[in-house]
């Protein structure tokens, strides 16, 4: 379970404050998508969790310890594919490398790189390098990287934000997909708010720059979901409405739960539920 | 046809530079010139001095066995330490921010000391010979290698880096498969342009005053006015220096294939 | 940052020296092979001073400048010539890269025989080695000049003078610009090396290698060096100034593409 409190943070000193006193907490198993204003700090809330950067003040615990530094079973998949995946080393290569911090022999390391790009669809590319490929199989390779290092929360900072629309549809229910099958906690960062109610098992919203949690919706979608027909149901219209006015600045009306919202699993989880913004 | 073509693109390419050497042959025998002779009496020369040696040596002379063995073992072993020591102290001080602020202006001044200014104080504190040879090129070439290090060093893209402590990757394996890989078009640039340096100084320090070498071979040509001897010395630094220029590139084409397959796609 | 910068530079720059000191004062090296950094930046001091020198770094000076303007002054237009007619371009690049690799210091012993007078020598060796650079950068720089942007000027009517001088040359400079600062610091190496070589009246490298006959006092020799650098670094960051400020359009394009 990740647990953020009060988390704080401003760069460079007394800078620009980008996070100001954010609560969330994300029980293991859940899929929760942060949307917000560009620019709001989202992908600075990620790399806090990350242990990237050391926030300025406030509490981060992962499964009860703090988080100083990396955490040992965390995977990020960076917006950036071209930037975040090593031009230097093939597909497979890029896949097997962290492995190296499981204490896998090469072969064995190897072996995980192959099964985890054929878990994305990417069967015979391993010789390739990175730049071979197109924008969204280099994105996939960055997903089976996360995968093959099997980790217990997976961070998605905007993942698809730099693919065109077909790839983008692919590539969210690859998503969806992977969080069926391994069961891991995803955050998945993005400013589309089409696609944090369509991913989602719950949408965070966050305000305008310094960031704190704004509204807390719970998803009442069916769990197996379909671009095609789950993007036409009310429920889901209705939702997409309601988080866009509240990532424009707008108050959450209260008793405005979606409507046809089955209290799922999810819902009944700690912190999940719909509340007003503080 | 595709013979024609490659055909029409080396005509192309070839045509100014025969003609200025069949200008070159005409005008010189013509005015029957002493110090420019004709490219025929240089291709003579360059033949007697160094390739008309038996097959079993690869056509060597005993000549240009001695002066290719000194002049290259010089060169190389000074370019290869001025890389090794100048990869290690780039990568080093390119890694610490505090270090690369308080050594740079000391490097920027070093680099620009023009290295045969120190050729005299070298050879006051070594003597003429191999090791004063091998220093002049050392001193005078790691610059650029240090310093183009410490600039790639710096300036592996930050989201690399990132990835790799996301996904644990220690800090010497760190070192070795990211930040020098990331680094490595820059070191190589530097190792190119050090290359070509110590050619340089290389010729530099065996016209100093050397026994054998193609520098010495050239002092010699010159004090005994033979001027197609001389010339001969001349176009073999030039194709040395086309040659390793050449072998340098091939290897970095290699080696740095993904970074040119990357860069053609990103522009 | 930039004060920051400063600080830790002069802590860096005092550390270089005083490891010098120390290791040339305790005898850890042989003092007399390598002097304490004190005594060099005193000789250097009395250098400054001394007109004997700064006639020689005037000399230097003289040449340096003379061959890298002339070579400046011929390879410039002469590489826009040939690099606007596409089939002389073409060739011309051949031919520049066959004659590049040949080490322009190779060529001193043939100017000793060829010239009598030192600084027609030196200023002909340093223009032949600033040819090429030069040269070369005006020759790729024309060739790589966006199709677009001359077609775009075409279309409004200009001709090719025009277009040459409007597109093609500003967007060129800065690469030219580049070459003329590898060339000057070649030629800084190429000056230097043909006066001690050659021998002559005035120089930097005439001082160095009298120097070293006359005893050869290492002290005297490196003091000589630190000059050479504080010349070619001046040179180096001159020519860099000048870049930044003529050509702030281009560094913000690089910038925004890095």
């Amino acid at each position: 379970m990740l647990q953020i409190t009060g988390l704080t943070h401003s760069y460079g000193g007394d800078g620009l404050k980008v996070l100001d006193g954010l609560d969330l907490t994300v029980p293991d198993g859940q899929l929760v998508s942060i949307v917000g204003p560009s620019g709001c700090g989202k992908s600075t809330l990620l790399r806090c969790i990350a242990g990237l950067i050391q926030p300025t003040g406030g509490r981060l615990t992962l499964d009860g310890r703090p988080i100083n530094g990396v955490p040992d079973d965390l995977a990020v998949v960076f917006q950036d594919y071209s930037r975040s995946l090593f031009p230097w080393l093939s597909v497979r290569d890029n896949v097997a490398l962290p492995l190296r911090r499981r204490g896998k022999s090469r072969s064995e390391r190897r072996a995980a790189a192959e099964e985890a790009l054929e878990s994305v669809g990417l069967h015979d590319a391993g010789r390739k390098y990175p730049w071979q490929l197109s924008g969204g199989m280099q994105q996939r390779v960055s997903i089976a990287r996360a995968l093959a290092y099997r980790p217990s929360l997976l961070l998605m900072d905007e993942p698809f934000g730099s693919v065109d629309a077909q790839t983008r549809e692919d590539l969210e229910d690859l998503v969806l997909q992977v969080h069926r099958t391994e069961k891991m906690t995803i955050l998945l960062v993005t400013h589309d708010i089409d696609e944090s109610v369509y991913v989602g098992d719950r949408v965070v919203v966050l305000n305008r720059s310094p960031a704190r949690v704004h509204a807390d919706l719970p998803v009442g979608l069916p769990s197996v979901r379909d671009q095609i027909d789950t993007r036409g149901l009310p429920e889901f219209v209705q939702l997409r409405a309601e988080v866009g006015r509240l990532v424009r600045g707008g108050a959450r009306v209260p008793g405005a739960a979606p409507v046809g919202a089955q209290p799922a699993g999810v819902a009944e989880a700690k912190g999940a539920g719909a509340k007003p913004a503080p | 046809m595709r013979i024609l073509k490659a055909l029409r693109g080396f005509v192309e390419r070839a045509w100014l530079v025969a003609l200025v050497f069949v200008l070159w042959e005409v005008v010189t025998r013509a005015v029957n010139e002493t110090y420019f002779p004709p490219p025929t009496r240089i291709a003579q020369a360059l033949h007697e001095l160094w390739f008309s040696g038996p097959a079993s040596s690869l056509f060597l002379t005993e000549n240009a066995t001695d002066d290719f063995s000194t002049s290259l073992t010089h060169l190389f072993i000074g370019w290869g330490a001025a890389g090794a020591a100048g990869v290690v102290l780039g990568a080093a001080i390119g890694r610490s921010q505090v270090l690369y602020d308080m050594a740079s202006p000391v490097l920027e001044f070093l680099r620009a000391v023009p290295p045969p200014t120190l050729l005299p104080f070298f050879i006051i504190v070594f003597q003429l010979g191999s090791t004063m040879q091998i220093v002049t090129i050392a001193f005078g070439v790691v610059w650029p290698v240090l310093l183009n290090t410490c600039d790639g060093v710096r300036t592996v893209e930050s989201l690399q880096l990132e990835t790799a402590r996301v996904f644990g990757v220690g800090r010497f394996r760190r070192l070795v498969t990211i930040i020098l890989p990331g680094a490595a078009p820059k070191i190589f640039a530097g190792l190119r342009v050090a290359l070509s340096f110590a050619l340089i100084l290389m010729v530099i320090s065996e016209l100093f005053g050397s026994t054998a070498g193609i520098g010495s071979e050239l002092l010699g040509a010159q004090r005994s006015f033979e001027l197609p001897r001389m010339w001969a010395g001349i176009v073999m630094l030039g194709i040395l220096g086309f040659v390793f220029n050449a072998v340098f590139m091939l290897l970095e084409r290699r080696l740095l294939a993904w970074h040119i397959g990357a860069q053609r796609l990103a522009t | 940052m930039s004060f920051r910068r400063i600080v830790f530079g002069a802590a860096g720059v005092a550390g270089a020296v005083a490891l010098l000191e120390v290791v040339s004062r305790t005898g850890l090296v042989d003092a007399s092979a390598l002097p304490p950094a004190t005594t060099v930046l005193g000789e250097a001091a009395k250098l400054a001073v001394d007109g004997k020198f700064l006639a020689d770094v005037a000399a230097t000076l003289q040449a340096w400048f003379g061959g890298l303007a002339l070579a400046v002054l011929v390879a410039v237009p002469l590489g826009v010539l040939l690099g606007s007619v596409p089939l002389l371009g073409t060739a011309a690049r051949a031919l520049v890269e066959l004659m590049r690799p040949i080490p322009s210091v190779a060529l001193i012993p043939l100017a000793i025989i060829l010239f009598a007078d030192p600084t027609q020598m030196k200023m002909s060796l340093i223009f032949y080695a600033c040819l090429w650079p030069i040269l070369i950068n005006t020759l790729y720089a024309l060739r790589d000049v966006d199709p677009v942007a001359k077609d775009s000027l075409r279309s409004f009517g200009f001709g090719t003078p025009s277009v040459l001088w409007r597109v093609s040359l500003p967007s060129a400079a800065p690469f030219i610009t580049t070459g003329v600062r590898i060339a000057a610091s070649v030629a800084l190496i190429v000056v230097v090396s043909t006066e001690l070589l050659a021998g002559g009246i005035n120089g930097v490298g005439i001082y160095l290698s009298s120097t070293q006959a006359g005893g050869g006092r290492t002290d005297l020799l490196l003091a000589g060096a630190v000059w050479a650098g504080v010349l070619g670094l001046l040179a180096n960051l001159a020519l860099l100034g000048l870049e930044r400020v003529a050509f702030r359009w281009h560094s913000a394009k690089v910038e925004a593409i890095a």
